[in-house]
């Protein structure tokens, strides 16, 4: 009784709340190490070695990882020796054989009960409002897990709404995680506007939101690494994007983050072949959206064959078709996203396209022209940039293939034969053009210089999905 | 094997072009290597920056501001281009010590390309982090480089204030006091290892305690030349 009286002077809520769930380093604890030592020993906290060593494996406690090439030995200073560490999870802060993580024990953080917790006004499309009651049933039901297939533009997000509600009320913990910092930062002011009461945490690499206790967490999925039976609600959106579908440590850290009974969704517009045969075999229980939110109908992507396009990519050249195809684009007035396959080639066809587009008026100085990529450091303001229409036109990579809303776009696949355009990637792209209800068109225009299995399969699903919604 | 860098995959069948050529084998991929940029041309003979003139502005700066510049010469290998500022930030700052060894073949290329300018019997002195960012870190990123070279590694120095040099101004650098100790008399040429050569103080502030405790002559080796 005296010991526990001893952890409520020293121990205020606010510390329980950032402690519980989590899965900490002990450079991320701001407790001193006499309290730490002395809540060790009254098995509040516990610690587990950051490494764990078998015979002949070794596994990161954090991530999961076990592949040998993702460690590496380093001679510690502090204790003399060569250590393991692991390599896979050192963008978080390096975990050497010598270190420990903490995680909370005592009794868990109670969350509050938001009484009307949702101050969107908005409403739901009748499609929607279907799809949303049955995620709300999900999480009253405590369902294990229920897969979204919603298609582009379909608003997911709004759909996500009467749940989230739902949970708070009942004082559930919720996690929506997403793969990319883009989306998280789309995001983090939507949702603070339809939930204006809760605390809402925004979490990616580099994010400023470093003390850890809200009830409403959105965050990239490498954050996820950080948790530790943490929610009762975990939403993944876009599950079968990359990296979550190709790094193991991502769903692992998932299943680590969630409470034993938490409900999973799904969301997403292009499943991976190993979520539709669970839904096709009946062990994943999925409502599917088949129309986007304005009602009308996806556009689908139309193919144009340029024989000499490598040689005219290398060149930086662009094909004479796609040339004639911007004179004739119905609507000059829209915003035009190309996409490319690298890097390199977003940049290197800034110049020669700023020259062609400016030569046939479609923009008006070169300014009005950018390229983003990854590691564009500028990436956040171009894409605000090209949001606000201070940019005509964007010449990007896969990265703004999905989880982004421009209004009124053209969309531009150039090379759309290369390896990083999947199916899954295709449809997505698509699913850029005709998001407004004020423009729900927009052309979509795939160059390629033979077809591929993904393009077709990408047409194919797209008709399918539009047949699927009545149209 | 795996790129250090990217973990891409390599296809790293050894052939006779290696032997001949001297392939340096760092462990890097050959985007990865396209990446690392070489100084080049015409050095500062000085400090080892590009420059026009044999001796650059800096350092004719130095000869001015010390009547007796301790440091004999500073030899660098590289350019801080932003994919090695990249690499750098990996290693030191976040402590990924195994793509320290991406550098151990040019370390020793250029001890090599710089022993003609020494004299006999050097010893290997890294700049010391202070005790608190050495336990940060769990290692010494210029302990680990001065170790790949041919010669004696001595941790002769000791360093009795923080670092935190990255944020500080030119003026500020140049102006702050030594922080410096020799831990003991020395009679031996010493070579001081370094990852980054920026304005040149902090390897000046660790050549005059050398000099001070009876090092005959003190030379640099910098893997980078800011």
């Amino acid at each position: 009784m005296k010991e526990q009286t001893r952890e409520n002077v020293m121990l205020t809520p606010d510390h329980i709340a950032a402690l519980d769930g989590r899965l900490l380093r002990r450079d991320e604890i701001s407790l001193d190490e006499d309290l730490l030592q002395h809540l060790l020993s009254e098995n509040l906290m516990k610690a587990i070695p950051a490494l764990k060593k078998d015979f002949l494996s070794v596994k990161c406690m954090r991530c999961g990882n076990t592949d040998a090439r993702f460690f590496a030995r380093l001679s510690c200073a502090r204790c003399r020796k060569n250590h393991l560490y692991c390599r896979n999870c050192i963008e978080m802060g390096r975990m050497m054989e010598c270190e420990l993580l903490y995680y909370w024990e005592g009794s868990p953080y109670v969350w509050p009960r938001h009484e009307n917790p949702c101050s969107w006004e908005g409403e739901l499309t009748s499609a929607q409002e279907k799809a949303a009651q049955r995620i709300v049933e999900a999480i009253e039901n405590r369902e294990k897990e229920i897969l979204i297939w919603a298609v582009c533009g379909a608003g997911k997000t709004e759909m996500l709404f009467p749940a989230m509600t739902k949970a708070l009320e009942e004082g559930m913990r919720v996690c929506l995680a997403t793969p990319r910092a883009d989306v998280v930062r789309e995001l983090k002011p939507r949702l603070e506007d339809a939930f204006q009461d809760v605390p809402i945490q925004a979490l990616y690499g580099g994010s400023d939101e470093k003390e850890y206790h809200a009830q409403l967490v959105i965050a990239t999925t490498h954050q996820l690494l950080r948790y530790r039976k943490a929610f009762d609600v975990m939403i993944i959106d876009e599950v079968d994007a990359f990296p979550f579908h190709a790094d193991p440590s991502l769903p692992f850290a998932q299943n680590r983050a969630e409470k034993p009974q938490c409900t999973t969704i799904f969301l997403t517009a292009t499943p991976r072949k190993n979520l539709k045969r669970r839904v096709h075999n009946g062990r994943l229980p999925h409502v599917f959206v088949p129309v986007r939110y304005h009602g009308h109908p996806l556009p689908v992507p139309t193919l144009h064959m340029c024989t000499s396009l490598a040689k005219d990519l290398q060149a930086l050249k662009l094909p004479s078709i796609f040339i004639h195809w911007l004179k004739k684009r119905k609507r000059q007035e829209r915003q035009l996203l190309i996409f490319v396959p690298t890097i390199k080639l977003a940049e290197r066809l800034k110049t020669p396209l700023r020259k062609i587009l400016k030569d046939n008026d479609v923009i008006k100085n070169s300014e009005a022209l950018d390229a983003v990529h990854a590691s564009d450091p500028g990436r956040e303001a171009k894409v605000t940039a090209f949001r606000e229409k201070k940019l005509q036109v964007l010449i990007t990579t896969t990265i703004l293939e999905r989880g982004v809303t421009f209004p009124s776009v053209d969309v531009v696949v150039l090379d759309a034969g290369h390896d990083v355009f999947d199916e899954a990637a295709l449809v997505q792209i698509a699913g850029r053009a005709g998001r407004n209800a004020n423009d729900p068109t927009g052309e979509v225009v795939f160059f390629h210089d033979g077809k591929t299995e993904a393009m077709l399969e990408a047409i194919y699903s797209i008709k399918q999905m539009n047949k699927r919604g009545g149209f | 094997m795996h790129c250090l860098w990217c973990f891409s995959e390599m296809d790293n069948q050894f052939s006779w072009s290696d032997v001949f050529l001297l392939k340096k084998l760092t462990g890097l991929c050959d985007d990865c290597i396209n990446g690392l940029e070489f100084l080049r041309g015409n050095r500062c003979e000085k400090c080892s920056r590009e420059s026009e003139t044999t001796v650059c502005k800096d350092c004719k700066w130095w000869k001015e501001a010390l009547s007796n510049d301790p440091l004999v010469f500073n030899h660098s290998v590289f350019r801080y281009n932003p994919f090695l500022q990249e690499v750098i930030s990996k290693w030191k700052y976040r402590g990924d010590f195994v793509l320290g060894e991406i550098f151990r073949p040019y370390m020793q290329q250029a001890y090599q390309d710089i022993l003609f300018k020494m004299k006999k019997d050097v010893i290997a002195v890294p700049i010391p982090l202070s005790e608190k960012r050495l336990m940060e870190r769990a290692f010494n990123q210029a302990e680990m480089l001065a170790r790949f070279l041919p010669v004696k590694t001595e941790c002769l120095l000791e360093r009795t204030e923080g670092e935190k040099q990255a944020k500080k101004t030119r003026e500020d650098r140049i102006n702050t006091k030594n922080p410096f100790l020799a831990v003991k008399i020395i009679k031996k040429p010493v070579l001081l290892v370094d990852d980054i050569y920026t304005t040149g103080t902090t390897l000046r502030h660790a050549a005059s305690s050398l000099a001070a405790s009876g090092c005959p002559e003190v030379y640099a080796l910098t893997l980078i030349r800011g």
